[in-house]
C-alpha cells in the first residue's frame, strides 16, 4: 500500500475519521463516520465535499485557444471552437472503432484549454494527445488539488468565500478568490445537484476545504456515496458505463456531440471513429444505455445478466452499474439492451443468485437534476 | 450468547435459537439495505447459505450457523433492513432456528472468545 499516492487533502481525512481504501492509485476516503447512506441524503438535502484531486488537469496550449481548440477537435467529437470564454463543456476521446478512450470535461479559458479527465486514464490521455496533436503543448498541473462543493446549499456557501460564486450559471467557469487561494471554479459536478468543481493551489488546500467544512451545512462526502449520487443522476461511470467498446450513440451520449460535428454540419466527424459515430447518430445503434429498475429489494450490481425472456438462454445484455439508490429509496441500475428491448415500461430479466428477477426500463435520471441553469 | 467466527451470534430461547449477525459485523458492512431470508419451515444444515444481505457497498452470505428447522424469520427486518444497524442483537435478528443438535452450541466461541477474535 506504501505505493498508493496521496492527494493534498490526505491527512485532513484521516483525521476526519475517514476510512481509506485504493482507488485508481489513490488512498482515496470511501467513506466518514457519517456513513455512505447518509452522506448521499445529506448531499441532496444540504451540500457535501468531495476530495477529486485524483483526477487529471490537464491545460492544452496552442498559439491562442482557437490553435488548441482545432487540434482538439481532432480527437474529441464535439464543438471546442465554439465554446464561449469560461464556459465548460463534456465531451470524450473516442478510438478508430468509434469507442469512448475517456470521458472528460473541457473549458475555454480565453488563451487555452483547461480540462478535467479520469484519474485512472490520465496518464494514458496526456500520452495520447502529446502523440496525435501537434502544434499544442499539453502539460498536467501537478501542483492543484481538486475539490468539488455539491448540493442545493453550495451556492450560499461558496458565496461567504466569495460573492461572484452566486453569478455563476451552470457551466460556467471563473477565477475565484477562495480562502486567499486563487481557484479555477466551474459550476458542475457529478451527483445531479447543483454545486461547484474547485481547482485549488495545493498549498492552500486544505486551507479551503477547512474553511468549507466550517459551514454547518457542508459535510465531507467519501466515494461511496459519490458513487450512488452519480448513478441516481444517470452519469456514466468511465470504465463501466462506458469504454472502448461502447460508441458515444450506444451509451446514450449523443447529446454532447453538436450539429456542428455531425454530417452536414460545417466541421463534421475528422476525429477517430466519426464513420461508425456519425452513421450511428443518423441511423441509430443496435444497443443503448437504458435506466433499469429492478422489481422489489434487491438491488442488481455490475455484470448481471440481463435475458428479454425469464427463462431465455441467452442474455441480451448487462447491467453496468447498480446498487441502492437512496433517494429513490429502491435499488437502481444502469446497462445495455438491444433497441429493440429499450422503450421505458419494457420488462427485462436479471439473473441474481439463481433466480431471473424482473426490472423495468426507465428514463434516465432517476431522480430531477437540480441545476442553476 | 454464543458467537460464530462469521459474526454471527446465538441467543437460545426455550428450545429455540434466535440468529442475527453482530453490530461488529453491520458496523463493517455499513448501510444494510436488503436481507433475503429463508423459507419458514426449510431445514437447514450448518453452513447452508441461508441469508443474503446487501449493504450500500456489497452483498454477504450469511451461513446456517448450526443444522434445524426455521420457525420464524425477522419479516420487520426485511421491510427495514436499517434494523440491522440500529439494533443488531435486538429488534434486528434474522431468524429463529430450533437445533436439530442442541451439543453443535457447544463448539461456538462465548462473548469473551468473540470479543477477542475481534480486537
Amino acid at each position: 500500500m506504501t505505493d498508493l499516492f496521496h492527494t493534498p487533502l490526505h491527512q485532513l481525512h484521516v483525521a476526519l475519521g475517514a476510512k481509506m481504501v485504493p482507488f485508481a492509485g489513490y488512498d482515496m476516503p470511501v467513506q466518514y463516520p457519517m456513513g455512505v447512506l447518509q452522506e448521499h441524503l445529506h448531499t441532496r438535502s444540504k451540500t457535501g465535499l468531495f476530495d477529486v484531486s485524483h483526477m487529471g488537469q490537464v491545460i492544452v496550449r496552442g498559439v491562442d485557444y482557437q490553435a488548441a481548440a482545432t487540434a482538439l477537435e481532432g480527437i474529441i467529437p464535439v464543438d471546442i471552437l465554439g465554446l464561449g470564454v469560461d464556459r465548460q463543456r463534456y465531451g470524450f476521446f473516442t478510438n478508430p472503432e468509434g469507442g469512448i478512450r475517456d470521458d472528460l470535461m473541457l473549458a475555454n479559458r480565453g488563451d487555452h484549454v483547461f480540462m478535467v479527465v479520469n484519474a485512472g486514464c490520465k496518464a494514458d490521455d496526456i500520452a495520447y494527445m502529446n502523440a496525435s496533436l501537434s502544434g499544442v503543448t499539453v502539460t498536467e498541473v501537478t501542483d492543484r488539488a481538486l475539490l468539488a462543493l455539491q448540493g442545493p446549499a453550495a451556492e450560499a456557501v461558496l458565496s461567504t468565500l466569495d460573492a461572484n460564486a452566486a453569478d455563476m450559471r451552470f457551466m460556467d467557469v471563473a477565477t475565484l478568490s477562495l480562502a486567499g487561494a486563487e481557484c479555477w471554479v466551474s459550476r458542475s459536478g457529478y451527483s445531479g445537484e447543483d454545486g461547484y468543481e474547485i481547482s485549488v493551489p495545493t498549498a492552500q488546500a486544505e486551507v479551503l476545504a477547512q474553511a468549507l467544512l466550517a459551514h454547518a451545512d457542508v459535510e465531507p462526502i467519501g466515494l461511496g456515496a459519490r458513487d450512488s449520487l452519480r448513478l441516481e443522476a444517470g452519469l456514466c461511470l468511465y470504465g463501466h458505463d462506458i469504454n472502448t467498446d461502447t460508441t458515444p450513440v450506444e451509451g446514450a451520449l449523443s447529446w454532447a456531440i453538436q450539429k456542428v460535428r455531425r454530417r452536414g454540419g460545417d466541421r463534421a466527424g475528422g476525429f477517430p471513429g466519426a464513420d461508425v459515430i456519425l452513421g450511428e447518430l443518423a441511423d441509430g445503434a443496435t444497443r443503448k444505455r437504458v435506466g433499469l429498475l429492478p422489481e422489489g429489494r434487491a438491488p442488481m450490481r455490475e455484470g448481471v445478466a440481463l435475458f428479454a425472456q425469464a427463462d431465455d438462454d441467452d442474455p441480451v445484455g448487462a447491467i453496468t452499474s447498480g446498487g441502492f439508490g437512496p433517494t429513490v429509496g429502491a435499488p437502481i441500475a444502469m446497462g445495455y439492451l438491444p433497441v429493440a428491448h429499450c422503450a421505458n415500461g419494457t420488462t427485462v430479466f436479471g439473473e441474481l443468485r439463481g433466480k431471473r428477477l424482473p426490472l423495468t426500463v426507465t428514463s434516465l435520471p432517476f431522480i430531477p437534476a437540480n441545476f442553476k441553469r | 450468547m454464543k458467537y460464530t467466527e462469521e459474526h454471527e451470534w446465538l441467543r437460545p430461547e426455550g428450545d429455540v435459537v434466535v440468529v442475527g449477525i453482530t453490530e461488529h459485523a453491520t458496523t463493517q458492512l455499513g448501510d444494510i439495505v436488503f436481507v433475503e431470508l429463508p423459507d419458514v419451515g426449510a431445514e437447514v444444515a450448518k453452513d447452508d447459505e441461508v441469508v443474503v444481505i446487501e449493504s450500500v457497498k456489497a452483498a454477504s452470505d450469511i451461513m446456517a450457523p448450526i443444522d434445524g428447522e426455521i420457525i420464524e424469520v425477522n419479516t420487520a427486518l426485511a421491510e427495514n433492513p436499517a434494523l440491522a444497524n440500529e439494533d443488531a442483537t435486538g429488534a434486528g435478528w434474522f431468524f429463529k432456528i430450533k437445533p436439530s443438535d442442541p451439543s453443535q452450541m457447544d463448539g461456538l466461541m462465548d462473548e469473551a472468545a468473540y470479543n477477542a477474535m475481534i480486537a
